[in-house]
């Protein structure tokens, strides 16, 4: 038995890169980040800031070639998964760790009918015969709430709605007790109603069976609802790493900044929102300093000469910023400047 | 599923009436009068006259074939005009031996051309890869009358594995289906390729590795499943074009079947007899079809028949 507070994954420095005809892109360049047992980690930022790379990576589902994890270190339990054998990995695959996809309507097998493709995830790491493990699987049609489970099994995904084969899913990836659930993007194509159904399941399975979940999403309400802890992702590194309190109630990087201020408040009667000027820099040839320094307003000459450090912050939180480097000598930004 | 085949199976009934009407217009469409060829040269008029009369050619054409209609229904598919034989008697005779052929050229063309198409969609771009889409380049390039002169001369003529021409063995039976099934199985093969490559990368392959399964069997399971289903279609015409084929492949290796049935007795102007092979190979077309259709909705339950 795990103790609660035991650390399941450590990613260390973790660099995937795809090599391309245009180059090589660092989608995701040094990253380091802990899930303990029990915890929610949220990653956040936009379309391609490299958060469901990292999330491919730590199963090795990298489509290689071009893709490639070229430096540091996936840590399950003490064991490093980027050097592990194949064979080794696929015991860990669905098993240890599994992972819920962001396209529902793609994710399953159109010619296989759903239980059975559960039943194989079963099969595959559990000692059952085929008919103990179908039943398993109607179980687990059950505990993800899907009505009348035993006809539902035997149906191809064609005929379940996008909300009923995320359940699918999520029945899939728990048949086998993971210790580590990866949600990339799970509600993204999903209706908001069922948006927070699925989440709320997500929260009251991981409350039941205790496992890490690691929420990969752009969403930052959905961050609000689930997450313990966040790492807000740009351009291939984390910016800031903060529990979701600090994040929301004191959000330091100008990236955090100006996401949330980029959100529409309820409170507030506004035409426009805030926007963040310029665009990410490219993948391919990303700048030496701060990547996020040609977008910000408060940007000094040394944050286009060096590329900052994440900095720990007395509340906990750390920030790759060199406002709060102690030897910045600019202006600190203030509440009003995003509102 | 039943009620799938119960509809798809009404739905022929059209077809082949459409068929029966092609193949009697185009024959009313052929140059020469087959009364005037029937009685000879230095018949008189009132001979021919007479001919026509039995024939049932001085007749409206709807009322021609009407009564054409009405015989196949009755199993008469006419009298052939060069040995007085019934049509269908004589196609009967030859069926078979086109049949067997089609079926082993189809089998051929499956089993290699997919065996081929996955071996090169495992490993793409590999030196495997490259040598199996040259050489179905070559397949689907080499007409079959100059492939299987090349093969009758390469392995019956040089190397006398294979009997030159006939059909009265297994060993008969070799060249000319693999003549007949190369090209198709180099079709089958460059789609299966695509297909595999394609369904490779769907979403749901993703899955599959991501629940931990081994490589194998999501090529095997997963992956052909899904991939098979265009490959099917092309199969069905292959068969369809295969037929055609059989044409060309009988007349090379001197096969007594349907496909050199027919060109002797277009070059006798032997009516009946060419209607009647016509009929015989569209209908066995429209069967073909049919199978195709059902095998295809087994492989993929989401085919609604609209």
């Amino acid at each position: 038995m795990t103790e609660l507070n035991e650390i399941l994954l450590e990613v260390k420095d973790l660099k995937t890169h795809f090599h391309t005809k245009h180059g090589v892109s660092k989608a995701v360049d040094g990253i380091d980040f802990t899930l303990r047992k029990g915890e929610t980690l949220g990653i956040v930022g936009e379309s391609g800031c490299g958060k469901s790379i990292t999330s491919l990576s730590i199963l090795r589902l990298i489509p290689s070639p071009p893709g490639k994890i070229a430096g540091g270190q996936i840590l399950y339990k003490g064991r490093d998964l980027v050097t592990l054998p194949d064979n080794e990995m696929r015991k860990i695959r669905g098993n240890d760790i599994s992972m819920i996809f962001q396209e529902p309507m793609t994710s399953l097998n159109p010619v296989i009918p759903v239980g059975e493709q559960i039943a194989e995830a079963i099969r595959l790491h559990q000692k059952m015969s085929k008919k103990e493990a179908r039943l398993k699987a109607v179980d687990m049609l059950k505990l993800v709430g899907i009505p009348s489970p035993e006809k539902r099994a035997k149906q191809e995904p064609f005929q379940l709605s996008g909300g009923m084969r995320q359940r699918v899913m999520i029945a899939m990836a728990l048949s086998c007790n993971p210790e580590v659930l990866i949600a990339d993007e799970p509600t993204t194509a999903l209706d908001v109603t069922i948006q927070a159904q699925i989440l709320e399941l997500i929260k009251e399975l991981q409350a039941r069976l205790g496992m890490g979940v690691m929420m990969i999403t752009h969403d930052l309400g959905v961050v609000a609802e689930t997450c313990d802890t966040v790492a807000v992702m740009y351009a291939g590194n984390i910016v800031e790493h903060a529990s979701t309190q600090n994040l929301f109630d004191d959000p330091k990087h100008p990236y955090t900044r100006g996401l949330l201020a980029s959100l529409p408040k309820i409170d507030e009667d506004r035409d426009e929102l805030y926007t963040i000027e310029g665009s990410v820099p490219s993948a391919y040839n990303m700048p030496v300093g701060c990547r996020f320094a040609s977008r910000c307003e408060f940007a000094q000459a040394v944050c286009l000469e060096k590329k900052p450090d994440l900095i720990e912050q007395s509340d906990g939180t750390k920030v790759r910023c060199w406002m709060y480097s102690d030897e910045w000598a600019g202006a600190k930004p203030t509440e009003e400047v995003f509102n | 599923m039943l009620m799938f085949i119960l509809r798809r199976l009404v739905q022929t009934i059209p077809v082949i009436f459409g068929v029966t009407i092609v193949v009697f217009i185009i024959m009313q469409l052929v140059p020469g009068d087959p009364a005037v060829l029937l009685a000879g040269e230095g018949a008189t008029k009132e001979t021919i006259e007479a001919l026509r009369v039995q024939l049932g050619l001085h007749q409206p054409l709807y009322a021609q074939y009407i009564d054409y209609v009405t015989n196949i229904f009755r199993g008469d598919l006419g009298t052939s005009l060069k040995n007085n034989q019934p049509v269908l008697d004589e196609i009967l005779i030859r069926l078979p031996i086109t049949l067997e052929l089609a079926i082993i050229s189809t089998f051929i063309t499956v089993v290699l051309g997919m065996a081929a198409g996955i071996i090169s969609a495992v490993k793409p771009y590999s030196i495997i890869d490259t040598v199996v889409m040259i050489l179905a380049l070559l397949g689907i390039s080499l007409p079959s009358f100059w492939f299987g002169l090349m093969l009758m001369y390469g392995f019956s003529v040089k190397l006398q594995i294979f009997p030159v021409a006939g059909w009265d063995s297994m060993a008969h039976i070799v060249l000319p289906a693999f003549t007949l099934g190369a090209g198709g199985a180099a079709i089958v093969a460059r789609m299966t390729r695509s297909s595999m490559l394609e369904v490779i990368r769907q979403d749901y392959i993703r899955t599959a590795r991501a629940k931990g399964v081994k490589e194998r069997v999501i090529i095997y399971k997963h992956a052909l499943r899904n991939a098979l289903i265009p490959v099917i279609t092309v199969v069905g015409l292959q068969f369809g074009a295969l037929l055609g084929g059989t044409v060309l492949v009988e007349s090379i290796f001197a096969i007594n079947g349907l496909g050199r049935m027919i060109v002797d007795s277009i070059r006798m102007r032997d009516l009946p007899m060419v209607q009647g092979g016509v009929l015989v190979a569209s209908l066995v077309f429209v069967v073909v079809n049919l199978l195709v259709d059902i095998l295809y909705r087994f492989f993929n339950k989401r085919i609604e028949l609209n």
